[in-house]
């Protein structure tokens, strides 16, 4: 069982969400994140001050999903997600030990 | 107000038959309320969403507090100071002594331009608190409210338009261009100079709250000002409906003036750049709103945008001082403006016979200085008093970090 972390721009999400779904994955965690990578930040002009504002919104999508399918995904996210321009965001696939379902106790591929 | 064009056009003046006029009346109940929502809404709102989140109530709460805490000692003293008789100060109206419901002030009740007068006074010192929000403690500047409204705004009211002979010069200020805006800028940024600058000033982004509210808020100023200005003429007649026009004008002139400006130098046109736009047009026709034309409106309101830009965006870096919300730029540097400007743009209906630019020049000139002089002086004063009567006039650095909303007020601006 492999942890799928990705970090994508916000207004991917819908397409990558739908695009997962097609392939079978049932759920994910969503959450409004911030950060900055090789895309920097953008500025902000008040009364003549200008701001550079180096965090900028992303959405990082979490889901586990079997040995398996973990290329599949990630070929999804990529082509789901992908604008070709600097900021897409990256993914990153680590191992996860064990997994319960609290409501019925089961674990592991079950669970998921 | 309506004083300058009396003495300009009339001999002397002619009170003395005075009718009470049902319809200046109405005009004036009506420009007293619009000029009251100017304070707890538009300037409350406009400074609110200036300010960081941390303290958008304490800055709102400033406008307020200068309302009710102005209001009330414009009727204990600050009238009689301003416009009772006497050369220098006033006297002889405290608590509106001798004054009923059957007084008259020209052709309206003299409680409706008491009430009238009040909004001003009220006004002038809510916009000096733009220079001094984030730090300055809401006991220190409701005293220095109080004070401030008797011992500066009072006297220069009445030097102008209250029958002050000694100090007066001959000034034209219709609605206060000297008398509120540069007054009250120039106190802010003494203020300001006293209190030192906020802790993250030049070193955080200072980002304001919500351009949203300040938007909302220079569209109520705008809203409130055509009472303050076509209100300032005290009857409903061309002259009001004048100030109305180019009040107007000068309002767009200014959004147009400050956007275009910030177009060429920054590549983008702000909408928190707009509204302290209009707002700076509306500060340069003040004095000129019943004297100027079309014509002039449109290149007072245009150059006042441009000015108000030039000020807060590159002549404030020049000095080291945290004039945090650009009072000092928008109301006095703007102000000034205004009233030179005023010299020069007159209107055929406006014009005396022998009328002299040069001279009435050297008039606003005179006018401006007393005021930046005495407003300073008498400001550095009133603030030194305030802030020992409350035990110094700056919030401990804990509470400026937190804000001063939650650690002052004990209130959030937004509870999600």
């Amino acid at each position: 069982m492999k942890r799928i972390e990705a970090v994508i721009k916000p207004f991917k999400l819908e397409d990558v969400k739908d695009a997962l779904a097609e392939i079978g994955i049932t759920g994910m965690t969503v959450s409004e994140v911030k950060g900055y990578g090789r895309q920097k930040g953008h500025s902000e002009l008040y009364r003549g001050a200008e701001y550079v504002v180096d965090f900028l919104p992303k959405i990082k999508m979490e889901m586990v999903v079997d040995d398996e399918s973990v290329d599949q995904v990630i070929n999804t996210i990529v082509e789901a997600a992908r604008t070709g321009k600097i900021g897409d965001g990256k993914i990153f696939v680590s191992d996860v030990e064990k997994i319960i379902r609290i409501r019925t106790g089961e674990t592991d591929s079950e669970a998921i | 107000m309506k004083r300058y064009f009396l003495s300009v056009l009339l001999p002397s003046f002619v009170f003395a038959e005075d009718v009470l006029s049902s319809g200046d009346t109405a005009w004036m109940l009506v420009a007293t309320a619009l000029v009251m929502l100017m304070t707890p809404a538009g300037l409350a709102l406009f400074y609110g969403g200036l300010t960081r989140s941390k303290n958008v109530l304490n800055t709102i709460g400033m406008s307020l507090g200068a309302y009710a805490v102005g209001t009330l000692v414009w009727v204990l003293v600050g009238y009689s100071i301003a416009f009772g008789d006497g050369d220098i100060v006033g006297s002889g109206k405290v608590l509106l002594s001798g004054i009923t419901s059957d007084t008259l002030k020209g052709t309206i009740p003299e409680l409706l331009f008491v009430a009238f007068q009040g909004t001003f006074a009220a006004i002038a010192v809510a916009i000096a608190s733009g220079s001094m929000i984030e730090r300055v403690k809401f006991s220190t500047y409701m005293v220095f409210a109080a004070l401030w409204i008797v011992a500066v705004y009072a006297p220069v009211a009445h030097w102008a338009w209250g029958g002050g002979t000694s100090l007066n010069f001959a000034e034209m200020d219709f609605a206060g261009g000297t008398v509120v805006h540069l007054n009250a800028g120039v106190a802010g940024f003494v203020v300001a100079m006293m209190l030192g600058r906020r802790r993250d000033y030049g070193k955080a982004a200072i980002k304001p709250f919500s351009p949203i509210l300040v938007s909302l808020g220079a569209a109520l100023l705008w809203f409130g000002w055509f009472g303050f200005n076509a209100g300032s003429a005290l009857v409903a007649d061309g002259v009001a409906s004048s100030a109305f026009m180019v009040t107007n004008v000068a309002a767009s002139l200014g959004v147009i003036g400050w956007i275009v400006v910030e177009w060429f130098v920054y590549k983008k046109a702000t909408i928190v750049g707009g509204a302290s736009g209009a707002v700076a047009g509306l500060v340069a026709i003040t004095p000129a709103s019943g004297s100027a034309g079309v014509e002039g409106a449109i290149i007072i309101g245009l150059i006042g945008g441009v000015l108000g830009f030039i000020g807060v965006a590159k002549l404030k870096n020049m000095f080291k001082v945290d004039d945090s919300l650009d009072a000092f730029w928008i109301h006095g540097l703007v102000g000034i403006w205004g009233s030179v400007a005023t010299a020069i743009f007159i209107a055929d209906y406006a014009m005396a016979e022998n009328y002299s630019m040069a001279s009435q020049l050297v008039n606003q000139f005179k006018a401006i200085g007393l005021t930046v002089v005495y407003s300073a002086i008498a400001t550095a004063v009133v603030y030194f008093i305030a802030s020992a009567l409350t035990g110094g006039g700056r919030v401990d650095d804990e509470s400026e970090n937190r804000g001063l909303d939650e650690t002052v007020h004990g209130e959030k601006a937004l509870n999600l």
